[in-house]
């Protein structure tokens, strides 16, 4: 029943933001999905990151494609528009929403069948575009809907609730992403949501494509032994490269580092993030290194998570094809039609 | 002498250029058929080409009509037989009487040509030998040689030759004389060494304020005039060069002249499904979008159609139709996406169609998609082809008027909501099955809602429940039905007496058929014609067909498709309906047409009993 809205009645002490919206003003309905699934956690740190960013819930869109994850969006951010499209098929959507309105905060949700099955392309071109979004993957490696076949980003090796072991190569969407030169890459883990929240509100920040890709057990086909994208696999192979603290941009650094533990990031809006080393010598600024260091610590059974790169100067698509600053979706008749003047001298020119 | 009567005609004839393509032949054929134009004869060029880019045959066909006939018609009056690789066909493509130009520098036998033609021959290539040095002016400048030997031959005005060379090259000045000076030694040869043929142009005052404009071209410009601002494609012949038009007005039309900033944006997307998916994508967020691509684009589709009709989001697909099914004939023409594009995608769904005949209509058409999809808040068809789409075709000028606002259709402004107006994205509040929507981010805490290609309630609310599901799917056929008033109506021309029999038909098969109605009644027929605009079919069609004993439906596919569709739609006999079907690939002619239908006519003809005295 995701039509059935949580009731509206709540505490008067709740803390506001600066909006004077209060956390539940951030929510959606009721999650229909299995008690205790990694998702609800990945619904509550996009609410937490929403309400502490101040964003006006209604300048969101959301965008989603089919399955699990894509059916969260109706569990947040319950006064935005939101697009539930057709199976791996969100990255054009959104594109084609962003085109039209530069303005909003671009969402896309999906998960790894629709992004690394039947959407790897969509999910390519859209992060080798740029489009100004934050592309969030719920990743738990198998098809949850209809009932447990392995996906896309299972591990070879790994092993189904039903007993078959998995033969092919995994895809990592966040190498991809990398690869692809998406602006801002991170991986994280629904069960941490003191990584993931900073995380999201980071991306959100980013003016390019951000895109994050969150390991999210499914309790109900693939949270046994065996398989690697269990809770407790995830929890003893979590290997964080840096923990960051958000700041917006009036926000003064107010927390003492360590000299030397500490690097200060600005994005584009003037967010700041901090980062604090976990891995030495990580360096978030250098593509290559990134991508050699997922397929090196992969090898050894490891899962990297944090920030794994940002290009604070990124541009995006609304960049590379110089459109005008007011949205598309803004321009009327004396904006868009030359008029009968024009057209008599292209009649003209023709004859 | 030539066994056969040689074709004795003024500005009424069909020349034939064969040529390999890629050898630059393009421009100077053009350049042919841009001075009968300029000599105030209509003219109908038609580009023959292969999926091909260097080396393959490719026919360049240039109707000339002073009485105004732009249809293909078949046959060849005067070949330019410049490719070896297909000259026996081209021979035998000529008609009796007709008359073959070619390079006469390797003799030939005589058992390579007909007795029944004229043949003439001209060394162009020993000529251009000893005129160049360079290669590659020697074959560029052998098609501009053999116009010139045409203007001596037909008597084409070699100033108004000299004028179009003069706008090519503008800008490119240097090129200008070495044209000229090639054109000159082709028509000198020619009056020196050739005899003048019975083919004849004289000037003339027929083509009036019309334009010379590619479909596609047309239709894209209609898109700028229409308020397109996003366009979304995947290269496809023959609507890429659709895409390619609209980055070029915009250019022209869309840039801010202070910024420099572009108010339209262009994305060439990595499939058709993403393209399609853009243009929803924008489409739901306000904008109007579009994109152009040919069969199998639409096949790719269908699930990003049926969302759109299901979750009712306004999209525009321009589709430039040629031979399928599959790859079929990427290069030839056809009107078979009818019922893939009427009925896209699974489940039960109808979707708007246009069925523009020229290009002037494909402007006119291609702006009024915009208000039609935003009015009507669904995927609106265009069906160019790629007779239309791709070749220059003369046509009226383009018009616009100035006092023209764009129809955004039913949206729900921020105002209404505030005032507390009930917003249901589903609701039919005004009886005419088309609801309101609202813009993303229009109001901080009213009228979002989710968008879904899931059953949904009144009030977009999931539901897979069977009253609400029905109650939706009834309200989108009262939608179908309002659109039936909003597209263009057919177009009727009764016939001078009253008869049983009428004609349907539509799109690109328009010129023929005027020159066949000539035809048919020549042959003591009497026809009403109907050309069909739109889907939905307007209730005139029903009645068209009511009207008539049989009524003739010509297409040009294999299956009859609009027949298909108007027996499906309007509940009508099939046996009413006679199929006229030509679907070989090349545009339809009055001559097929005639032939058909004729045929026909003439079994069903009463014949007067011979009264003997």
């Amino acid at each position: 029943m995701t039509y059935l809205a949580k009731p509206k009645f709540h505490h008067p002490a709740l803390p506001k933001n600066e909006l004077g919206y209060t956390h539940r003003d951030y929510e959606g309905t009721v999650s229909t999905l299995c008690a205790g699934c990694g998702h609800d956690s990945i619904t509550a740190a996009i609410i937490q990151a929403c309400f502490e960013l101040s964003i006006e819930p209604h300048r969101v869109a959301k965008i989603s494609g089919i399955g699990c994850s894509s059916k969260t969006p109706t569990y947040f951010l319950g006064n935005s528009h939101g697009f539930n499209s057709v199976h791996g098929r969100m990255p054009s959507i959104l594109t084609g929403a962003n085109l039209a309105n530069r303005d909003l905060i671009y969402l896309g949700v999906s998960g790894d069948g629709d992004s690394a099955s039947i959407g790897l392309g969509q999910f390519a071109h859209s992060i080798r575009r740029g489009v100004n979004m934050t592309y969030i993957v719920e990743n738990n490696g198998v098809y949850g809907l209809t009932k447990g076949q392995f996906s896309a980003t299972a591990d070879r090796g790994s092993k189904s609730k039903r007993g078959f072991i998995n033969t092919d190569n995994s895809i990592d969407l966040a190498a991809m992403a990398l690869q692809l030169g998406a602006g801002f890459v991170a991986r994280s883990f629904s069960g941490d949501k003191t990584q993931l929240v900073p995380i999201i509100k980071a991306a959100i920040r980013h003016q390019g494509a951000a895109f994050i890709d969150v390991i999210s057990p499914c309790v109900a086909f693939n949270n046994h032994a065996g398989s690697t994208k269990s809770f407790d696999f995830v929890r003893e192979h979590n290997e964080a490269v840096n923990k960051l603290d958000y700041m917006t941009s009036r926000m003064p650094i107010e927390i003492e580092y360590e000299p030397g533990t500490v690097e200060v990031v600005e994005q584009h809006d003037g967010s700041k993030l901090a980062l604090r080393k976990l891995a030495a010598d990580y360096d978030i600024h250098d593509r290559t290194a990134a991508l050699g260091f997922l397929q090196q610590q992969a090898a050894k059974g490891q899962i990297v998570t944090g920030l794994l790169y940002v290009d604070e100067e990124a541009r995006d698509l609304h960049g590379h094809l110089r459109t005008v600053d007011k949205p598309l979706n803004t321009l009327a008749e004396h904006d868009l039609c030359p008029g009968q003047a024009a057209l008599d001298k292209f009649n003209a020119s023709l004859r | 002498m030539p066994t056969a009567t040689p074709i004795s005609r003024v500005n009424d004839f069909v020349v034939r250029f064969a040529n390999v393509n890629g050898s630059g032949s393009a421009s100077a054929n053009e350049m042919f058929a841009r001075a009968v134009m300029r000599m105030g004869v209509p003219v109908a060029p038609r580009n023959i080409f292969p999926s091909n880019i260097q080396g393959l045959p490719t026919w360049y066909e240039v109707r000339v009509s002073e009485e105004g006939h732009l249809g293909a018609r078949g046959g060849t009056d005067l070949m330019v037989a410049m490719n070896p690789q297909t000259f026996d066909k081209d021979i035998a493509a000529i008609e009796p009487g007709g008359y073959l130009f070619y390079d006469s520098t390797r003799p030939l036998p005589a058992s390579k040509f007909r007795p029944d033609i004229t043949v003439i021959g001209m060394p162009l290539t020993a000529i251009c030998n000893r005129e160049y040095s360079d290669p590659r002016q020697r074959q560029l400048f052998k098609n501009i040689m053999y116009i010139g030997a045409l203007t001596a031959l037909i008597d084409m005005d070699v100033k108004v030759v000299e004028e179009l060379i003069g706008e090519q090259y503008k800008g490119k000045d240097k090129l200008i004389a070495p044209n000229i000076k090639a054109l000159h030694i082709g028509r000198d040869y020619a009056t020196l060494n050739l005899e003048p043929i019975g083919l004849k142009l004289r000037k003339a005052d027929k083509v009036g304020d019309r334009i010379f404009i590619e479909g596609n071209s047309a239709a894209a410009l209609g898109a700028v005039y229409g308020g397109a601002t996003v366009c979304a494609w995947y290269p496809i012949t023959p609507s890429s060069s659709l895409a390619d038009a609209f980055t070029r007005h915009c250019a022209k039309f869309r840039v801010d002249p202070e910024t420099k900033q572009a108010r339209y944006a262009i994305v060439q997307a990595e499939d058709e499904l993403a393209s399609i998916g853009m243009v929803i994508g924008a489409g739901w967020n306000g904008a109007r979008a579009f994109t152009a691509t040919s069969g199998p684009g639409i096949s790719l589709m269908q699930e990003f159609l049926g969302l759109a009709y299901f979750a009712e989001i306004p999209a525009v697909v321009f589709d430039v139709q040629r031979a399928g099914p599959s790859t079929g004939m990427p290069t030839r023409t056809q009107q078979s996406d009818v019922l893939s594009c009427a009925y896209a995608s699974h489940g039960d769904t109808k979707h708007v169609l246009l069925f523009p005949e020229d290009p002037a209509e494909a402007f006119d058409m291609g702006a009024l998609s915009f208000d039609l999809a935003d009015r009507l808040q669904t995927p609106i068809f265009v069906m160019l082809d790629l007779d239309i789409g791709m070749n220059h075709r003369l046509s009226r000028p383009l018009a616009w008027d100035d006092k023209r606002a764009y129809d955004r259709g039913k949206v729900m402004t921020a105002e209404e909501l505030e005032a507390g107006k009930d917003f249901g994205r589903y609701l039919d509040v005004d009886g005419d099955g088309i609801p309101y929507r609202t813009y993303p981010g229009t109001h901080p805490t009213k009228g979002s809602f989710f968008t879904r290609g899931t059953s949904r309630d009144r009030y977009a609310r999931y539901t897979e429940e069977g009253a609400p599901y029905v109650d939706n799917m009834q309200r989108l056929i009262r939608k179908f039905d309002t659109a039936k008033d909003l597209v263009p109506r057919p177009i009727i021309g009764n016939a001078a007496k009253p008869t049983k029999y009428g004609v349907i038909y539509y799109g690109s098969t328009s010129p023929a058929m005027d020159e066949a109605l000539a035809m048919i009644e020549a042959r003591g027929h009497s026809l009403d014609r109907m050309r069909v605009r739109a889907f939905p079919f307007h209730s005139s069609v029903n009645s068209f067909v009511a009207e008539h004993d049989f009524t003739f439906v010509v297409e040009q596919n294999r299956d009859g498709q609009l027949r298909s569709l108007i027996v499906n739609e309007c509940g009508i006999d099939p046996v009413r309906l006679v199929p006229i079907l030509h679907y070989d690939g090349t545009p339809i002619t009055a001559r097929f047409i005639a032939k058909a239908i004729g045929d026909h006519l003439d079994q069903l003809k009463v014949k007067p009993m011979k009264v003997t005295s």
